[in-house]
């Protein structure tokens, strides 16, 4: 079921592609092939792949189950959170939690946690803003 | 012999003291990231590459680094499989058949030292080659065209899913969403914006960094966390060493093995698409045949650790060979290497040789002092890199993560490109559950400009007729070889990944394999 899912999504996708491409405007310079034709041509074999696998899947992989897929949407949730809050919270206090987190989900006790994520960010910064002279981002307390 | 004077010359370009660091640094990263099971040389050298370019390495000594971490990777693997009887990455699963059970006699140190022997004769005989046949390759090449070009990124697509993927239209659709992304952002003849969707940041198109790190990196901290959630770590069993010096008579008794395996490997690195693993398998299985007269193999025949080592390490090597004189990358981290290149401005292909001769042969230079390094790393310091194995997963993943963050906010500093970055981690994450290959799609983005501009330049030259793109005897005879590239895996591909599988799973019981 999950690659006749991926094959519906990839059919989906080349179609709306072709109709995308289908509205691009043409330059007055264009050459003889135009901005339109390649991109027509791979949606035409990203469609055939698609239709490929809709016909003839491969056999189901293991899903995590929900508590597992609940925990993996909520990592991403925190990367999410972290690209926001980076440039507002600066480097360190961002990767510290962010860090903290990702540890406690990995199985670690929380206070254990809360310590390697301190660590981890303290360490990084040492190397990449102290030592190789990187800009990481600055927050209110300027570092 | 003009060649051996262009690699007099390279080696003055690695030899100074930035380089010979950089080379350093890179073999020991890469065989730490080899010897951790779940992060490969494709992992390593993603999660690097953006800080090469944050640290604004020039081209020479960015190449350096990141090949020096993808030997060190390929040498780094076996370490896991040796002591733990989980492979570090793919192409060091043949050596777990052999290698875990010298460690299980006590003979861990020896297995380890022997093999690391084995990864630099398979390595090193290898960079001999890419010496001597590279150059003849290029030769051939200069005979492109664009409608040649054409259909030689075609033949990179065809083959590089290969045995990398059991399902070929699986590739095929790897590498055509990687060309589709590749489409986004402004047409380069024509100034028109295309699929951008009114949104200004995707004038610029979705950068393969970003791409790359996302569905390297940020997926494999995923997978973790949907494994390694509350197990006990395997790594934090007692690694006992035992001494790591083989002895010469053992060495001596292994040698012709290493020497067969070498140009195996090496032959099967070189042909796109089949890489390391290929090489490794087909390197034990050989050997197997040859000499296992006694029915040693998989009870901790040290020839079953030195075959594989030396044959993947070989194709390693090997796989350099079409990415530097075509462009055309021989397996999924030379594909990741090629980024790096195109990202540097410098073209990939035959003209690089008479452009770039300094980075070519600095390159090769500096993967024969790699290589010598490693061998120093890998037999006294074999012991640092086993500590590495005890640091736990639930510790190490979030900081690979947050130094792939750090990486791609080094270069853009823009919290636009983290959040795909991280959408990238999560299409990664489910392509992977899918048994889509990845490489294909950062190839595509990677190549896709290029292949649509030759399109369009063979078209406009031939004045719009589309039978120029079989013009030539040569572009015939791409296509032809593309198309057999695609073909053979359906044919041989998921038997041979088959077997491997099996081989391992018949070896865990006890077994002999065919």
């Amino acid at each position: 079921m999950s690659d006749r899912i991926l094959g519906g999504v990839g059919l989906l996708l080349a179609l709306f592609f072709i109709w995308q491409a289908t509205l691009i405007q043409e330059s007055p310079f264009s050459d003889i092939v135009g901005p339109t034709v390649f991109p027509i041509i791979i949606c035409a074999v990203l469609g055939l792949s698609a239709l490929y696998f809709l016909v003839k899947p491969d056999a189901e992989p293991t899903w995590p189950p929900a508590a597992r897929l609940f925990e993996i949407a909520m990592a991403v949730a925190v990367m999410l959170a972290y690209a926001q809050l980076l440039p507002v919270l600066g480097f360190l206090i961002a990767t510290a939690l962010a860090s903290a987190y990702l540890t406690w989900r990995l199985g670690s006790p929380p206070l254990q946690s809360v310590l390697v994520g301190v660590l981890t960010s303290g360490g990084i910064y040492l190397v990449f803003r102290v030592i190789l002279g990187l800009s990481l981002a600055k927050g209110p307390f300027g570092f | 012999m003009d060649v051996l004077a262009s690699l007099g010359d390279g080696f003055a370009v690695a030899f100074t003291f930035q380089n010979l660091m950089l080379a350093a640094l890179g073999c020991f990263l890469g065989t730490v990231m080899g010897a951790l099971p779940g992060l490969g040389p494709s992992n390593g050298v993603a999660i690097l590459i953006p800080l090469a370019f944050t640290l604004g390495l020039p081209p020479t000594a960015a190449l350096i680094l990141l090949t020096s971490v993808y030997y060190g990777a390929m040498y780094g693997g076996r370490i896991s499989s040796i002591l733990l009887n989980i492979p570090g990455d793919e192409p060091a699963l043949m050596t777990c058949l052999d290698g875990y059970p010298m460690a299980q006699q006590g003979r861990a140190g020896e297995a380890l030292a022997l093999s690391g022997v084995a990864s630099f004769v398979g390595a090193f005989l290898a960079t001999w080659g890419l010496v001597f046949i590279a150059p003849q390759l290029v030769k051939v090449a200069l005979l492109f065209g664009p409608a040649e070009y054409f259909a030689l990124f075609t033949l990179a697509f065809a083959t590089l899913g290969g045995i990398s993927s059991t399902n070929q239209a699986k590739a095929a659709f790897a590498a055509t969403l990687g060309l589709l992304i590749a489409m986004i952002g402004v047409d380069g003849q024509t100034g028109v914006p295309r699929f951008t969707f009114g949104e200004v940041h995707l004038y610029d198109g979705i950068d393969f960094l970003v791409a790359l790190v996302g569905l390297f990196a940020l997926s494999e901290v995923l997978i973790f966390l949907e494994h390694r959630h509350g197990e006990s770590d395997a790594a934090h069993k007692k690694i006992e060493i035992g001494r790591i010096t083989p002895s010469l008579s053992m060495l001596k008794y292994c040698t012709p093995t290493m020497l067969r395996t070498s140009v195996l490997g090496f032959v099967a690195g070189v042909l796109p698409g089949a890489g390391a693993s290929l090489g490794s398998f087909i390197s034990y299985s050989m050997e197997k045949r040859l000499v296992d007269k006694k029915g040693t193999f998989g009870t901790g025949d040290p020839r079953g650790v030195a075959a594989p080592e030396a044959g993947n390490n070989a194709a390693a090597g090997g796989a350099l060979v079409p990415m530097l004189a075509l462009g055309v990358p021989g397996s999924g981290t030379t594909a990741v290497l090629l980024a790096v290149l195109l990202a540097m401005n410098i073209t990939p292909g035959p003209l690089l040789f008479t452009q770039n001769p300094d980075v070519v042969w600095g390159l090769i230079a500096a993967l024969f002092i790699g290589n010598f390094m490693l061998l120093a790393m890998n037999i006294p310091m074999v012991g640092l890199f086993t500590r590495v194995l005890l640091v736990p997963p639930r510790i190490l993943m979030p900081i690979v993560a947050m130094v792939s963050f750090v990486g791609i906010y080094g270069i853009s500093g823009s919290s636009f490109d983290l959040m795909v970055m991280v959408a990238f981690g999560v299409l990664g994450w489910i392509l992977r559950k899918l048994d889509v290959p990845l490489v294909p799609i950062i190839l595509g983005i990677l190549l896709g400009n290029a292949m649509e501009a030759n399109l369009r330049r063979a078209i406009s030259i031939s004045n719009g007729d589309w039978s120029t793109l079989v013009g030539s005897p040569l572009a015939i005879g791409l296509w032809v070889i593309a198309f057999v590239g695609f073909i053979l895996p359906i044919i041989f591909g998921a038997a041979l990944r088959r077997r491997m599988r099996l081989a391992r799973a018949k070896e865990d019981e006890g077994e002999l394999v065919d």
